[in-house]
């Protein structure tokens, strides 16, 4: 087999895995927006405060201790003790509920019937506070997070491919460990708001808010539901970014690649953010590897947004996203 | 099957009620009314009169809204109500209606029906039970079961919004505006439809329509609204042979077009129910 077909194959898998990492996030955004139509411009953020906290529970740092230190003139950083990978999963989880819950009740809750620019401004305050807020909380040095994922070359991978084709492909594990945790959370969730009862009246909440209360649908329940599932999915998202390059400021401009990947998949479907993100992974890859070279690189920064852009001219809704019903 | 005719008993019970919207707009000025177990009651009126005001008020929609109940009690089975959840309402058997139907238009017809028995703990098999009997109220629902509601018929969607309100099991169904945009003869269908479900099934119902005809012809008893007040109520038979009611909202009339003395006289006339 010629070397370019196999670099290429690689080019795919790899971007493949890229893919799952954007669908992750994008469906972050896509379950906010189904239930409550807010688009949610704080869930990038949302991921980067739950791998701050995820590490900071984990080292057993002292949350606010800046803070602390500063007012009562104290020297308090760490419980001095660690806590195990699972475990701080679990707390984060819960730290992330409550978010969900005090976010509903300070915010939203407050914004029922609002004008969709309503509910996105405050989206957007809601990113710039929990980015401070994070900042307090935990400090804002670049973190390491380890929770006890396998990284590195998959050899067994590099082994066969090598075997097979004479190339071994270099695939990383966190990249599968990613796809494997992205197809389960998929999956469970497509089930969850199709068959349902909740997730049902999730779905009503999203067509119409008033009507979903007369039928005895308690909004407040719903949106506490939904963000705190924003949550959980922001946190699996911040675990595999974080885990990859690290938890800094820049864990939150992925939503920016959650975008385009939207836009393809459509705003309103699960499987769409899938899809979404797998081809713009392999899109911005394959692009990159094949016209890249001819234009000086680079092109991964734009792809995505072109092809998005060509999306919402000829197909507006995506891929899978809900047609636009309007009757006459 | 139960009577037909109301009973003494009554359930809902809407006392002088005020409310605000925006904490200026002041839209009912005192309207109070009585629903009777087992009857149909018309709450009657031209646009703006209060008649969606009222039912909202009472189904505690209004908050979403930005409306407030400032004045009056509203109790039902003679229990102050107008702090509750929508949600405790619909568990104590009150649901509402909305006007212009207000379907769930991605979900299919029957994942509407489905979402209306949200607040019941019941098993799947009595759930689907009760969704049977809303199909043999409706079996054009059970045609298009598998469709997604935005994509049928005004009509269509007024029986799945009526059937979705049924699936919560409600002894008292507040129906806005169900004539609300659909042909005569679909109007005619959809209140023959509440007759039986009120006779046959012995549901409470309090119907706010701007169609004075159609309205008085299916109710027992009406009460006429207008701009945030009640200004008379009666049998639903004598208002239909009641003049004033005749001329203001029949559009019949024996003498003829009266002059504009003759309106002012009639509004001198109204009984004001404070």
């Amino acid at each position: 087999m010629p070397d370019q077909l196999l670099f290429g194959m690689e080019v795919v898998l790899n971007g493949l895995m890229a893919g799952v990492l954007y669908a992750l996030v994008a469906l972050g955004f896509v379950l906010i927006y189904k239930a409550s139509g807010i688009f949610n411009y704080a869930q990038g953020v949302m991921a980067l405060f739950a791998a701050m906290t995820l590490v900071g529970i984990m080292e057993g740092n002292v949350p606010f201790s800046h803070l602390i230190n500063a007012v009562f003139g104290t020297q308090v950083h760490h419980f001095g003790w660690q806590v195990p990978g699972i475990a701080a999963v679990a707390l984060t989880m819960i730290v992330m509920v409550a978010l969900a819950w005090v976010v509903n009740q300070l915010i939203f809750r407050h914004l029922v019937n609002q004008a969709p620019i309503i509910l996105f401004m405050a989206t957007i305050g809601l990113a710039y506070f929990l980015e401070g807020f994070g900042d307090v909380m935990w400090g804002s040095d670049i973190k390491k997070l380890d929770v006890g994922l396998p990284q590195g070359l998959n050899t067994v991978i590099d082994d066969l491919t090598y075997g097979l084709f004479g190339y071994g492909f270099f695939i990383d594990n966190l990249d599968i460990v990613a796809t494997v945790v992205a197809a389960l959370l998929v999956g469970s969730l497509v089930v969850f708001a199709q068959y349902s009862k909740q997730g049902r009246a999730m779905r009503a909440v999203a067509d119409d808010h008033q009507a979903a209360l007369s039928v005895g649908v308690s909004l407040n329940f719903i949106w506490v539901m939904v963000w705190s599932l924003a949550g959980f999915v922001a946190l699996v998202a911040g675990i595999m970014w974080g885990t990859k390059s690290g938890v800094q400021f820049s864990l939150s401009l992925i939503a920016l690649k959650a975008l385009p990947v939207l836009m393809l998949g459509g705003f309103t479907s699960i499987p769409g953010a899938i899809v979404g993100g797998l081809i713009i992974g392999v899109g911005e890859k394959l692009f990159e590897f094949s016209v890249g070279t001819m234009v000086g690189g680079a092109t991964e920064n734009w792809f995505a947004y072109v092809l998005a852009l060509i999306f919402l001219v000829f197909r507006p809704q995506g891929l899978f996203g809900e047609k636009i019903i309007e009757r006459v | 099957m139960l009577d037909a005719s109301p009973t003494d008993e009554t359930l809902l019970d809407v006392n002088n009620i005020e409310v605000i919207y925006n904490h200026v707009i002041l839209v009912l000025k005192g309207v109070s009314l009585k629903v009777p177990k087992g009857g149909i009651t018309a709450l009657l009126g031209g646009n703006g009169a209060g008649k969606t005001t009222t039912l909202k008020a009472i189904s505690n929609l209004l908050k979403s809204e930005r409306g407030e109940v400032t004045k009056g009690t509203i109790t039902y089975r003679g229990e102050r109500v107008q702090d509750l959840l929508p949600s405790d309402l619909v568990k104590k058997g009150v649901v509402q209606v909305m006007e212009g139907r207000h379907c769930f238009e991605h979900l299919t017809v029957e994942e509407n029906l489905l979402t209306g028995a949200y607040t019941r703990t019941a098993s799947r098999g009595e759930i689907d039970a009760d969704l049977n009997k809303v199909y043999d109220y409706f079996p054009r629902l059970k045609e298009r079961r598998k469709s997604q509601a935005g994509y049928t018929s005004g009509g269509e969607q007024q029986m799945v919004a009526i059937g979705r309100a049924l699936m919560s099991r409600p002894e008292t169904i507040l129906l806005d505006e169900p004539s609300m945009g659909l042909a005569p003869q679909l109007v005619e269908q959809i209140f023959n439809i509440v007759k039986s479900l009120n006779e046959a099934e012995g549901y409470t119902f309090l119907l706010a329509e701007q169609n004075t005809n159609v309205a008085l012809r299916f109710a027992h008893y009406g009460y006429i609204l207008e701009s945030g007040r009640v200004v008379m109520d009666g049998l639903a038979a004598d208002l239909r042979e009641n003049p004033d009611v005749k001329e203001f909202y029949l559009g019949m009339s024996d003498e003829g077009r009266k002059s504009f003395r003759d309106v002012r006289s009639y509004r001198r006339r109204k009984r004001w129910l404070a």
